[in-house]
């Protein structure tokens, strides 16, 4: 990596005073590591010389439950890996299975998972933008992301009674109807959310502590972030046009019109913008969807017991944190033989030393704030 | 008298120990309620209600903090060096307290005013560093030493730009101590914030960063080093702590205001505007009237509480207010005392405003990375306050040598220093370009190879 760069992180030569290295560990138990991860820091000095990261705290074996559950059963178990986006891991799953089966949800039920998935988008990404800036030490963002990630919490909870594991699509379409008064809920949130997002914007995109607290912080390059397999924002800041709903739309994401914004230099920066400007992106298809919902069935008919024919499936979504795949094996049972998941921040994370090499342990914390982990993701 | 006591020996002797004693008694019940304070404003800027439970509108919350504080267990490590961590805290709270000896509250109110106060004041308050430096190292713990030594590093270099940024208050004064400086600003008749606005804003940075506050928070960034070189302690130690952080953000307020500020002057003391004949001036009746409006609004208040107690404690509140505006309207009839009750009243409003501005900041700001916080102290700030320095030198000299109109001077002086400030800002935009180590001299980490 003999490059040069235009980064004042760089400017402390701490091997010139010839420090002692100190490890130092950080969590699995502290304020900035979004649950129970433990990062392992070699530090000269302030600098970071090398980095572990060590996750399991919150293994529950997920995939090993799958098992021993009914197709249906394990429904609501994905809403426990990624549980600030639950709404997304339930779509995944749902829609793998029905291409084990070979059924397809009805156009109705398209329509509406993706009203309600691009609003888990928003909402997961207020829960990063706000803990992001908590951890770059700007205490207001959060409390404003949450006041809007109430209104979304409080549409899904008015569609099918819970707030953050909500279960809300079931394998063949959904299980309710949308509730009266959900298109004009829906609109009238997305009407004021364009300007939720500037207020974001006045405290933070232009602040000359956070550029500097974030641009030029855990360069990924687009070479890397490929070799990684990373994927989602952190891919799309590093400049790599991939967008699952693109490449391979599902639900009813053809239907609509949107851009994929990318980033240039891979910084936190550009994951920062990448990612305010996808809340703008998803408000515009949650507008374009909710002005025309098709009636009809919302329920395929796949029948009360499923017994997929044995074979193998993956399916891939875009996810709020990146691509969410499903790789389910059926052996023609009632039961799955083997489910695996690929969860983004898992494999988003072993970025993080690619990253937080060579710069200072202010740094870490706002690499780990802009990767966008989920710890029940990451260990599942 | 008896005893051979003089009056004015109870002026000089006995008056400074009663000062000190109500300092040191209200002192931590202010700064008990400069907390609540701040998470009141804190919660209205973040669209909530902040502390509401206890009392009416949380207005025991304090009191509720400092029982708890008091009863928690205290702890001391196995490791920690026993001495050192009782004895930090201690330092650290006797050395901000101290700073209060010189700190003229009004004409009157004041400890000692001592002809090198300012000097002494910064004495003082920079040897509260050695309890923060101490308690991380005796500690033990990786947090808490980093979270000293940044301390340490951070108010060794912002000492510096606060200090030059002072001295141009000193040379327009020409006076150290407290109570000449806002005597020299009454004379002419022009606060020094107008005179010289860069030395406030650059005394306003580093006061913040002196007390370690967002958005330079940074030996306690909650996010990286836990509570930095609090983390280990707990009760009362870590309320002695606390008292000491807040004392001193007063210190620093106090420092502002009486230097740049005008100290107890009334706003507008040139202004003598009477209404109705009244022999009062009209923004004297100022102090009274903003009581008796807190007190019709605590009586709205109390009036809508639900529960029997916390309407008693909400007229609690109304009579405390009431008194004190029946004690500033009654100050006006007595030209001795006046002057005394009226300039602590200024005085506490300019703090309070000040501190409001340091919750403001807080509120908004992302905190610092320590390298940004050196490169801002060490090439921003001391190389502002450095010309600054000697631009409002060169200003004194041109009116009082030359007769320039002090105001013409004092506006050539700071515009140079702004087209300077501008030249700093640009030159530190430029990008440095710095080699980084190529990637084999680093340390390879494969799992499980970090012991």
């Amino acid at each position: 990596m003999d490059q040069t760069r235009n980064n004042s992180t760089a400017e402390i030569e701490t091997t010139v005073l010839g420090a002692d290295e100190i490890i130092l560990n950080m969590g699995p138990q502290h304020p900035s590591t979004h649950g129970v991860l433990r990062v392992k820091l070699k530090l000269d000095g302030e600098r970071v010389a090398a980095s572990e990261c060590i996750i399991g705290y919150l293994h529950r074996g997920v995939e090993k439950i799958a098992e021993h559950r009914s197709y249906q059963q394990f429904a609501p178990y994905v809403d426990r890996m990624d549980y600030v986006a639950a709404v997304s891991n339930g779509l995944g799953y749902c829609e793998a299975v029905e291409k084990l089966l070979g059924a397809e949800a009805p156009p109705r039920a398209r329509v509406v998972r993706t009203i309600l998935t691009e609003l888990q988008r928003i909402a997961s990404h207020l829960v990063w933008l706000g803990t992001h800036a908590l951890d770059i030490g700007a205490l207001t963002p959060l409390f404003y992301c949450f006041r809007e990630r109430e209104e979304i919490l409080k549409i899904f909870e008015k569609y099918c009674g819970a707030r953050l594991t909500t279960h809300a699509f079931r394998i063949g379409g959904l299980q309710y109807e949308t509730y009266d008064g959900f298109e004009e809920e829906v609109k009238r949130f997305c009407e004021d959310f364009s300007k939720r997002i500037e207020e974001y914007e006045t405290l933070l995109t232009e602040n000359r502590i956070w550029l500097g607290r974030t641009k030029g912080v855990g360069i990924l390059n687009a070479a890397d972030a490929i070799a990684l397999g990373v994927s989602g924002p952190v891919l799309r800041a590093s400049g790599v046009k991939w967008d699952i709903r693109k490449a391979a739309p599902y639900a009813a994401y053809d239907q609509y019109k949107f851009e994929i914004p990318v980033g240039k230099n891979g910084d936190t920066y550009d994951r920062y913008i990448v990612r305010m400007e996808e809340m703008r992106q998803s408000r515009l298809i949650c507008l374009q969807a909710i002005e025309n919902i098709p009636t009809g069935a919302i329920m395929a008919r796949i029948g009360k017991v499923l017994k997929p024919p044995p074979g193998e499936v993956y399916h891939a979504i875009e996810a709020p944190k990146g691509e969410l795949g499903y790789y389910i094996v059926s052996d023609g049972t009632t039961q799955p033989y083997r489910v695996r998941v690929r969860p983004p921040s898992f494999i988003n994370l072993q970025a993080f030393d690619k990253m937080a090499r060579g710069s200072l342990v202010a740094d870490v914390v706002a690499i780990i704030g802009t990767i966008d982990i989920v710890l029940g993701e990451v260990d599942r | 008298m008896p005893f051979g006591i003089e009056f004015d020996d109870i002026r000089q002797y006995i008056a400074p120990v009663i000062y000190a004693l109500v300092i040191v008694a209200v002192l931590p019940l202010m700064a008990g309620y400069i907390v609540l304070l701040e998470r009141k404003v804190m919660a209205h800027m973040q669209a909530r209600m902040g502390p509401m439970r206890v009392g009416p509108h949380g207005l025991l919350q304090p009191i509720a903090d400092a029982v708890k504080l008091l009863l928690k267990e205290d702890i001391t490590p196995k490791n920690a060096d026993a001495l050192m961590f009782w004895l930090a805290p201690l330092l650290s709270v006797t050395m901000a307290l101290l700073a209060y000896a010189a700190l003229p509250f009004g004409p009157a109110f004041q400890i000692a005013d001592l002809d090198v106060g300012l000097l002494f004041i910064l004495a003082i308050s920079s040897l509260g560093i050695y309890g923060i430096v101490l308690g991380g190292w005796a500690s033990n713990s990786h947090y808490s030493l980093l979270g000293a030594l940044r301390s340490a590093a951070q108010l060794v270099s912002y000492e510096t730009a606060a200090g030059l940024a002072l001295v141009s208050g000193l040379l327009l004064g020409g006076t150290l101590s407290m109570k000449g400086l806002v005597e020299a600003q009454d004379s002419q008749g022009v606060w020094f914030i107008f005179v010289a606005p860069f030395s406030f804003f650059i005394y306003l940075i580093a006061s913040i960063a002196e007390t370690n506050r967002a958005p330079f928070d940074l030996p306690e960034a909650e996010s990286e080093l836990v509570a930095g070189y609090m983390t280990e302690y707990s009760g009362f130690r870590w309320s002695l702590y606390f008292l000491a952080e807040y004392a001193n953000m007063i210190v620093v307020s106090g420092i502002a205001v009486t230097l740049f500020l005008g100290g107890w002057m009334r706003p507008l003391s040139g202004v003598h505007a009477h209404i109705f004949g009244l022999p009062y001036e009209l923004l004297d009746l100022l102090p009274a009237l903003i009581f008796f409006g807190l007190a019709a609004w605590c009586t709205k208040l109390a009036l809508r509480q639900g529960e029997q107690i916390q309407k008693m404690v909400m007229f609690l509140f109304v009579g405390l207010f009431v008194v004190l505006g029946a004690a500033m309207a009654w100050s006006l009839t007595s030209t001795s005392l006046m002057p005394g009750i009226h300039g602590a009243f200024w005085f506490i409003v300019k703090v309070l405003v000040y501190l409001y501005g340091f919750l403001w900041f807080r509120f908004t700001f992302p905190r610092y990375r320590f390298d940004q916080l050196m490169k801002l102290g060490w090439q921003f700030l001391i190389p502002l306050a450095l010309v600054n320095l000697v631009m409002i030198g060169i200003g004194i000299v041109l009116a009082q040598q030359f007769l320039w109109p002090l105001s013409l001077a004092m506006i050539a002086a700071n515009v140079v220093t702004l087209i300077v400030a501008f030249w700093l800002v640009r030159q530190g935009d430029k990008p440095s370009i710095v080699v980084l180590p190529a990637e084999d001299e680093l340390p390879a980490a494969g799992p499980g190879e970090i012991r």
